[in-house]
């Protein structure tokens, strides 16, 4: 759903760029663009699962599925759906 | 230790005394004790004294027997004695006991080839009146601070920023590529200072200021390529570690007042205690500061090393909200932006040192740098270890045994997500800047904060990376890769960062002077001549300095994690009871006049800061949030509201002039 792309979109740009997206798109590497630093990833994850009321697992905590605009909503998508 | 001030002026004669004197009076912490001046057509030289070496008879501008040399001089040469007896023999003749008197007369000897012989801590000026030149010098690792402002014929240098100030001529703008710098690699980079136009000397170098121009000379370089081949013995390089710490201990102990020593609970000022109290002064006097945030506080190993070294020992608590409310006079003395509050809990523990009546202390700062002890040498190697073998899951896992904190938050949840954190450039391995990518990489995303004026005041110019790369030596590749690293961090984090806002700055605001035995250049110069191993032994830090220190000091000091230094952020500003600047200073308004970062991003950090409920701020937000403060009350203290009197002037204010000189002559 666009909508759940919108809300982890807005969720980046607020919480780890502080408002102003700046170049941002749905491809964007947060890692390879610094966008996320070391603790951010547990503030995303923390963001999904009460946002989208989804569990996700440890294993699940790798950079095919959080990297990117893209990656998280194919993610969550494919949760929702499961 | 002093501050020391001058102006040399080739086309006016103006009267400086006045503007001298002022410059002296925003440098009164340096030295207290006295005050003097030397004053020749178009040349000043003013000294503001703390009183260390030769009370009574030590006052400054001092001369050499023909009283055409003059010099002012902030520092120590430790090996004074050594140079006086040898002067003596050559046939010169001392007024006073100082090392200051000592330089005067080994310039005579040997000119500007006179810094190979000095040992030791300073920043001094020169006045050769026979030549009509002037001479800058700074020690070899920048341990002492020496600023100056040029312009055509005229020069004015002080050992402080705020004493250029003192002349309204001078213009005080924040510069925008090194703020860029500072907000990549955390500190400006070699002579640059955070305002435009003010340079500083570099540490080893020295300048010569004539009709004909400026001319900056360097005479001393981190000897990191001078490696041996390896056949030597440990034994023989322990040996040889331990006679050379210890001199480098005995020669920092000469004073006519107490020397006293910080003790933080490591091995490196715990060690160097313990060879002053089981050699050379069995009643030391120790000093520490513990935090009463528990995540920094290393009160329990300060207590173990107390123990075993029975010192006389004071202490004090630094709390988060004292680190908000010191943190302007903090910045005052750094007089740069800084991304840490680490200098805070420094300036307090200097309080206590001169609130107890020491003027000296040595400490342990520089062995972090000499010895490998930081993390970002070993992140490194690791990274170059997994760099091997790129799909190795094992490898990466080093990297938690070297930040339990980061891959302890959260439980171990989100390793793999790290594991990537850690991997960009991973197989850039034949970068010079190998070691230091990832946390240039990091700080650099502070600069997401800039205004677009900022911002666009910056693009054009070439990337901080680059631009330092092309300073490197030419043969940098062919050293070894520990010692590359090494030298980056020392080049640019030692000399600039903790030497000047975590050492000078923060002793001097209490007019304290510190030592340290690491930085002794004979100490440096053996570490980076050892195999590389010697320094950092696998993942275990410090290697040989810990061999040394073991039957020395306690083993739980020897073995126990290394901790950072670091000290409370967020909870220091943004709290219930913020410091009363804090609305004021970062309110849009205040944001928008400096123009130096975007009002709506710094208004969201602190909204994300005060989350009730929410994570606290991960590091580089805390160091975003440090930034943008020290930033803006740099601003607001040297741009929009520098003083136009100092607080203090010296009173009785001794005074040399040229012309009366000659008469006396």
């Amino acid at each position: 759903m666009a909508a759940h792309k919108e809300k982890v979109r807005a969720f980046i740009i607020d919480n780890f760029m502080f408002g102003s997206a700046d170049g941002l798109t749905d491809e964007t590497s947060f890692l390879d663009e610094g966008i996320i630093d070391s603790t951010g990833i547990l503030e995303l994850v923390d963001f999904l699962e009460q946002e989208f009321g989804i569990q996700i697992e440890d294993e699940e905590l790798v950079p095919e599925n959080l990297d990117s605009i893209t990656n998280v909503h194919t993610f969550i998508e494919n949760k929702l759906s499961a | 230790m002093c501050g020391i001030a001058g102006i040399i002026d080739f086309n006016h004669h103006e009267d400086m005394q006045a503007l001298l004197q002022r410059m002296l009076g925003f440098l009164h912490h340096r030295g207290p004790d006295a005050g003097g001046l030397y004053m020749d057509h178009g040349v000043g030289l003013g000294h503001a004294r703390l009183s260390i070496i030769d009370l009574a008879g030590g006052d400054q501008p001092i001369h050499n027997e023909d009283r055409n040399v003059w010099i002012v001089y902030n520092g120590e040469v430790f090996n004074y004695p050594e140079l006086r007896q040898e002067l003596l023999t050559r046939g010169h003749r001392f007024y006073t006991t100082t090392d200051t008197e000592v330089i005067v007369h080994l310039y005579e000897e040997m000119g500007p080839a006179l810094f190979e012989k000095l040992n030791g801590q300073f920043a001094f000026a020169i006045w050769d009146a026979r030549k009509r030149h002037l001479i800058l010098g700074r020690d070899r690792v920048g341990i002492r601070p020496l600023f100056y402002v040029h312009n055509g014929q005229r020069l004015q240098f002080a050992s402080e920023i705020k004493a250029l100030f003192a002349d309204a001529r001078i213009q005080r703008k924040l510069d925008s590529q090194t703020l860029s710098d500072i907000f990549t690699c955390w500190t400006p980079v070699d002579d640059r200072t955070p305002f435009t136009g003010v340079r500083q000397v570099p540490a080893g170098h020295y300048a010569k200021f004539s009709e004909k121009g400026i001319r900056i000379t360097p005479y001393w370089t981190i000897p990191a390529g001078d490696t041996d081949p390896g056949e030597r013995p440990f034994e023989d390089w322990l040996e040889e570690f331990k006679a050379l710490i210890l001199d480098a201990t005995r020669i920092r102990l000469r004073a006519d007042v107490p020397v006293g020593a910080y003790l933080s609970g490591g091995i490196d000022s715990t060690y160097t205690s313990a060879l002053v109290k089981n050699n050379f002064n069995n009643r030391l006097c120790t000093f520490s500061v513990g935090f009463s945030d528990q995540r920094f506080d290393e009160s329990h190993f300060q207590k173990l090393a107390l123990e075993s070294l029975q010192t006389e020992h004071r202490m004090t608590t630094c709390a988060e909200n004292s680190i908000g409310a010191i943190f302007p006079d903090v910045v005052w003395h750094t007089e740069t932006p800084i991304l840490r509050t680490a200098p805070a809990p420094l300036f307090l523990l200097a309080r206590l040192v001169r609130e107890t009546n020491f003027k000296v202390v040595l400490t342990g700062e520089g062995a972090d740098e000499i010895m490998a002890g930081y993390n970002i040498f070993k992140e490194a190697q690791v990274r170059r270890f997994w760099a091997r073998n790129p799909l190795s899951e094992n490898r990466p896992m080093l990297l938690q045994r070297l930040y339990p904190y980061i891959f302890a938050e959260g439980s171990e949840r989100a390793k793999q997500y790290l594991k990537s954190f850690f991997k960009k450039d991973l197989e850039q391995t034949d970068s010079p800047i190998y070691s230091h990518l990832p946390r240039w990489h990091n700080t650099a995303q502070l600069r997401h904060f800039f205004s677009d004026a900022l911002r666009n005041r910056t693009t054009g110019s070439k990337r901080f990376e680059e631009r330092f790369t092309a300073s490197l030596p030419t043969d940098f590749m062919q050293w070894p890769a520990l010692s590359r690293a090494q030298y980056i961090e020392m080049r640019l984090f030692l000399t600039n960062y903790l030497l000047s806002s975590q050492g000078d700055r923060m002793a001097m605001a209490h007019s304290v002077e510190g030592r340290y035995p690491f930085l002794d250049y004979r100490v440096i110069e053996l570490a980076f001549r050892m195999p590389p191993r010697y320094r950092l032994f696998g993942l275990t830090e410090k290697h040989i300095l810990k061999t040394a220190a073991r039957g020395v000091i306690p083993p739980e000091l020897i073995d126990r994690p290394k901790q950072p230094y670091r000290a409370p952020i967020s909870s220091a500003f943004v709290s219930s009871a913020p410091p009363d600047y804090m609305a004021d200073l970062l309110s849009e308004k205040r944001l928008e006049e400096s123009s130096y970062f975007a009002p709506r991003k710094v208004h969201q950090l602190r909204l994300k800061a005060r989350q009730p409920n929410g994570r606290a701020l991960s590091e580089r937000e805390n160091m975003a949030l440090v930034g943008i403060i020290s930033t803006q009350l740099l601003d607001d203290q040297f741009i929009r509201h520098f003083p136009t009197e100092p607080d203090h002037l010296h009173k009785n204010l001794k005074i040399y002039h040229q012309d009366t000189e000659n008469r006396l002559n």
